[in-house]
């Protein structure tokens, strides 16, 4: 029987939990790296096994983990994330120009077809590329430059590019997202970029139809149809349906259209996931209810789902890199909160159970399908 | 140009990151008039683990990470010049080059 292995990024550490095919039995190992920050962690989809890790920490900075086996074993690979040329200016909370500055790495995507290539998404906002398995980063620094980088502001949490989408399909096009700066597209594997948030309305900008400056929280799309996108917004669902170009709402019937994460069912294209938040600056559940939504029309129509999720006293975010699906018969989601809790429907959301509920705070949940 | 053994005590996190104990002994080069200074220490600290590169100071500039601190003989060393002489008992071995995680943070 094929299994799962969830890759689980804390404030405190990195945890590896496996359970078979039935989703209700889990081994955990961890915390890896005890006392870091784990902001995300990811498996090559051409070789399970090996895994990379970010670890940072306010006092010692950033390294890179890397796993041969699974997450059994780690070694830390190249840290060394440095910007091409002069790295100039982007705009500070209060406007003015504000030097870019490595802080740490928020998100680690590996490549479709090469276990040693990885990209990295940073704060302050660049994207990082390996082609030797982490021992050395070198920046896509089309993306940066490409013209309204010194337009880009940092969000509360920083100016973090948070999203890497790589599409299977048309080689060469990703997809990425930065807060607060919005969605970009590349068509020749990241030497020139597009910014890509037409449709997006955002309040708290002088212009809210704005070029560039809305805070996306998160992108998602299905591996077999790239070209449609879905978003969670500061504020506002979106989705579009020509790679970005164009976006459009679909918050519909959603109790607040606030949240971090969005995901999209394996084997469903039009079936996606969001965890509403209630408000930009109470950043948890409505009412004290912990809910997933789920929309099986790609959005407006949105299911309460609650089955097996705390219902009273709950006062838990869920991060923007907290959410992922599984890709067995019936998918598996799977999210985890500030609070610690890790949570698994084996039923595409229909029923939930906690898979671990006293962590540190997760920052981030990735799935691997296992054969 | 000779060298000295240096004592260097490490913060618990580097400790389990170079897969050392609380304290390591590296031979350190001496500047033209036989003193150690901190730029030394680091460099050799750096070549015998490379996995500390980056978390003691920044790759390219060598400026010191905020919330670390280096002491020897009881004194604050952090913001003197890296290429300052260190006290002699620090290039004798009598006494450690602490490198130390500030109060910050939880």
């Amino acid at each position: 029987m094929s299994g799962v292995r969830l890759l689980v990024g804390t404030k405190k550490g990195a945890f590896v939990m496996t359970s078979d095919g039935k989703r209700e039995k889990w081994d955990i190992s961890g915390p890896h790296f005890g006392g870091w920050e784990i902001y995300h962690m990811k498996g090559s989809p051409v070789d399970p096994n090996r895994l990379y890790a970010s670890q940072t920490s306010g006092w010692f900075g950033q390294l890179i983990q890397r796993s041969n086996d699974g997450g059994k074993t780690w070694e830390p690979v190249g840290n060394k994330f440095v910007y091409d040329g002069v790295p100039g200016t982007h705009q500070w909370y209060d406007g003015t120009p504000h030097p870019w500055e490595f802080k740490r790495v928020w998100h680690l995507e590996p490549s479709l077809t090469d276990p040693d290539t990885v990209y990295a998404g940073v704060e302050d906002a660049a994207m990082f590329r390996t082609t030797d398995g982490g021992q050395n980063w070198e920046e896509l620094s089309g993306l940066r430059g490409h013209g309204t980088g010194p337009r880009w502001q940092p969000g509360a949490g920083g100016m973090c590019l948070h999203t890497i989408l790589l599409d299977q399909n048309v080689p060469g096009r990703m997809f990425i997202a930065i807060s607060a700066a919005g969605a970009f597209r590349t068509d020749d594997a990241g030497k020139t970029w597009k910014p890509i948030n037409q449709g997006l309305n955002s309040k708290f900008l002088p212009d809210p139809t704005a070029e560039v400056g809305h805070c996306v929280h998160r992108i998602a799309t299905h591996k077999a149809r790239p070209g449609v996108l879905f978003m969670q917004k500061h504020w506002d669902v979106m989705r579009s349906d020509n790679a970005g170009d164009l976006w459009t709402e679909v918050s519909g019937n959603l109790p607040t259209d606030f949240g971090f994460v969005i995901d999209v069912h394996a084997h469903e294209p039009e079936t996606i996931y969001v965890v509403p938040i209630k408000s930009d600056s109470e950043h948890y559940p409505l009412e004290g209810k912990l809910s997933v939504y789920r929309s099986r029309t790609g959005g407006n129509e949105w299911q309460e789902l609650t089955n097996g999720l705390p219902q009273r006293d709950c006062y838990v975010n869920v991060l923007r890199d907290a959410m992922a699906v599984d890709s067995l018969d019936k998918c598996g989601v799977y999210f985890g909160t500030t609070g610690g809790q890790v949570y698994c429907s084996a039923d595409a959301g229909d029923s939930w159970s906690p898979v671990v509920q006293n962590l540190p705070g997760v920052l981030s949940v990735e799935v691997q399908t296992l054969p | 140009m000779s060298t000295a053994t240096i004592r260097v005590e490490l913060p618990a996190h580097l400790r389990t990151l170079a897969r050392v104990g609380a304290e390591v002994a590296i031979a350190v080069q001496l500047n033209g008039e036989g003193r150690v200074t901190q730029r030394a220490i680091l460099d050799a600290l750096e070549a015998r683990y490379p996995m500390l590169c980056g978390t003691i100071r920044d790759h390219v500039t060598h400026k010191r990470r905020a919330f670390l601190r280096f002491f020897a003989c009881a004194e604050d060393w952090s913001h003197e010049s890296p290429d300052a002489p260190l006290p002699e008992e620090v290039a004798s071995g009598k006494e450690p080059f602490l490198i130390v995680g500030a109060i910050a943070g939880g």
